[in-house]
């Protein structure tokens, strides 16, 4: 049986492939080859062997994110647990109202929170006028993690609302049936079957909160460099791509092992269920 | 009233977005009987289910459960358990989780629950599924671990919600003989709602015929078979040719132009009546032999009879026969007194019973858009 496997017919007949070498694969490599070079393009382990410098740097990028993560988690659940009850007309209503802000430039929204926490800034101000104390807001580690908080919220909103909107509702009703009462239900049959959405809801805070930049810069006053700010020094500052591909490399493995880490205590927790 | 009532519904009505889904249902349904509410689509079967079951507060009216008001007390309160349409399995769990769930709630210790899991799966033969995953299973199989998660719990009436809908035909007769036979075992109360008329009569001991949120009729299957109380009713309840009659005297009604012999009494002289007269009462004689007399329209053949429609006088009789007709054919009938049977005029007159447009296509139809 002969049959035509030239690379040519074979990357037509599989475009997604072509897609991913030109928009993941290439890049990686690209990331890869700046990480392990010198500035005139020889081998080096010389970027990586540095990165130690940058340990409490890295540490802080992913406590800050984990907390924002565990914020936004505990804000979204009960929220979209009540998104899904209500009218399918309310719930778009609704939806429609936590993706607004996202329509909204970064930046713009950033800088909004520095107006608003600023010592001279909206709350202090009517915090002066009601006669009060004001009180310092902007530039502490709390600002850097609201901003982060407020910026990625509707990426954990979304998931989780989708998948609990479509969950069976007679199954929750079987469990009130058999003796269940709200909490019961939440804990026993609600939550492990949203797993799959708060395992990706996770996903899609942790990992931007985890490399953002620009927020701690506004909203911590600089005293809180997280590794995203970092890396965006390397590119546009120092012109070191090398350091900083490196950087981008390293944090690109220590977010894939939180993620590994997470879905395998899921899976203990659930007994397997979410693959 | 009799002191083993266990559930009485009293005046319920219910209505959703200003749409009356039940309107004044009274009810009251015995310990250890099998009652199975009966209607079309949007009867309100499945709502009334859903009161007792305690999901739906009604808007006005009283959910009485032996003796006690249990008006606003939730579902996890209340002494029934339901089995549901798409029998609502718990996918997290495995077969003996999702029949110990009920159990682990009301704590249990860990040597009962596995008795109970053991002696439950025993009753629905599915003894060794413990370990498999609820998606591993087949939709007979689910429906058994629904049955068991629901009576685990010991309720004192279960409440059982199409649950064979979802089945193929031999499977479902397999599972009706099955849970009949555990009612009886276990003698506790089972309202069944159903579209199914077959169902309805072959399992229980009384049935209650809903259409536009109302009770139409309650009654033994028999009963509901034999003594309609309307043209719906009749209509729903297997085959029926339903014609406009008049009371000559007692025992004694007109329609299609002759006056029959019948052994129905206490309407008033010359009253207007619905006629039923069940397509397989009907007997075929020549045509000179009839009472009366028509042209054979289509013959179809069912396996166990033919099914003949005749045009007598304009209107359209179903009649069940072995002998075989052939179209065209000029052919006679005879009713005896007992198959006539005679209903007052209700709103549903006129509505039902003649088989000038029938076909078993939109029959089928109908059945498939089920599930409300």
């Amino acid at each position: 049986m002969k049959r035509n496997t030239s690379l040519a017919a074979r990357l037509s007949s599989s475009p997604y492939i072509v897609w991913m070498i030109i928009f993941i694969i290439f890049p990686l490599a690209v990331v890869a080859y700046y990480a392990f070079t010198d500035a005139s393009g020889n081998f080096t382990l010389y970027n990586i062997s540095i990165l130690s410098r940058y340990t409490d740097t890295f540490l802080r990028s992913i406590w800050f994110g984990a907390i924002a993560t565990l914020i936004c988690l505990i804000i979204s659940y009960p929220l979209a647990y009540i998104i899904s009850q209500i009218t399918e007309n309310k719930q778009r209503t609704i939806i429609m109202l936590v993706m607004l802000p996202m329509w909204m430039n970064f930046l713009l929204r950033t800088y909004s929170w520095m107006l608003i926490l600023e010592d001279t800034g909206i709350i202090n101000s009517w915090l002066v006028k009601a006669g009060l104390e004001p009180f310092r807001m902007i530039n502490t580690s709390s600002a850097v993690i609201l901003g982060m908080v407020y910026n990625y919220l509707p990426y954990m909103i979304l998931p989780l609302y989708s998948i609990m909107s479509r969950m069976d509702k007679s199954v929750i009703e079987a469990a009130k049936d058999l003796g269940g009462n709200n909490a019961t239900v939440i804990k026993k049959v609600v939550f492990p079957l949203s797993m799959p959405g708060v395992i990706s809801g996770v996903t899609m805070v942790f990992v931007p909160s985890v490399s953002t930049f620009y927020i701690s810069q506004k909203l911590g006053g600089g005293k809180f460099t997280l590794i995203g700010d970092v890396i965006e020094m390397q590119f546009q500052t120092s012109y070191n791509y090398n350091l900083g591909a490196a950087i981008s490399l390293v944090l690109m493995v220590l977010i894939l092992g939180c993620l590994f880490f997470m879905n395998k205590f899921a899976d203990d927790e659930e007994g397997g269920i979410l693959v | 009233m009799e002191n083993n009532v266990i559930i009485d519904l009293k005046n319920i009505a219910v209505t959703f977005e200003d749409e009356p889904v039940l309107k004044g249902i009274n009810l009251y349904i015995r310990d250890g009987e099998f009652v199975t509410l009966l209607g079309p689509s949007g009867c309100g079967k499945t709502t009334t289910l859903r009161i007792i079951a305690g999901f739906l507060e009604p808007n006005s009216g009283d959910v009485i459960f032996e003796d006690k008001n249990i008006n606003g007390v939730p579902p996890h309160k209340r002494q029934v358990n339901t089995i549901f349409q798409r029998y609502a399995l718990f996918p997290h769990l495995n077969v003996y989780e999702n029949v110990a769930f009920g159990l682990r709630l009301k704590k249990f210790t860990e040597k009962e629950i596995k008795q109970t899991v053991e002696e439950m799966l025993t009753l629905v033969n599915l003894k060794g599924f413990n370990k498999r995953k609820i998606d591993s299973l087949s939709g007979g199989q689910q429906q058994r671990v629904a049955i068991a998660r629901a009576l685990a719990a010991k309720p004192r009436v279960l409440l059982l919600d199409e649950p064979l809908g979802a089945l193929d035909l031999k499977l479902r007769k397999d599972m009706q003989a099955e849970l009949k036979n555990i009612q009886q075992r276990l003698g506790i109360t089972f309202i069944y709602v159903t579209h199914d008329q077959e169902e309805a009569l072959s399992m229980s001991d009384t049935v209650v015929v809903m259409d536009g949120g109302k009770i139409q009729q309650i009654g033994t299957p028999i009963d509901i078979y034999n003594e309609p109380k309307n043209a719906f009713v009749a209509d729903f309840i297997g085959e029926s040719n339903i014609l406009d009659g008049i009371m000559r005297s007692d025992y004694s009604v007109e329609f299609s132009g002759h006056v029959f012999e019948c052994l129905d009494k206490g309407f008033g002289k010359d009253e207007s009546v619905d006629v039923v007269v069940r397509p397989e009462d009907v007997d075929v004689v020549s045509a000179e032999q009839g009472a009366i007399s028509g042209t054979v329209t289509s013959v179809t053949f069912k396996g166990v009879h033919f099914e003949i429609i005749v045009d007598i006088n304009g209107f359209k009789w179903m009649i069940q026969s072995t002998d075989q007709q052939f179209v065209g054919d000029k052919i006679g009938i005879l009713i005896d007194p007992d198959a006539i049977h005679i209903m007052k005029k209700s709103d549903y007159s006129g509505t039902f019973g003649d088989y000038s447009s029938f076909s078993d296509e939109i029959e089928q139809m109908s059945n498939i858009s089920e599930g409300d």
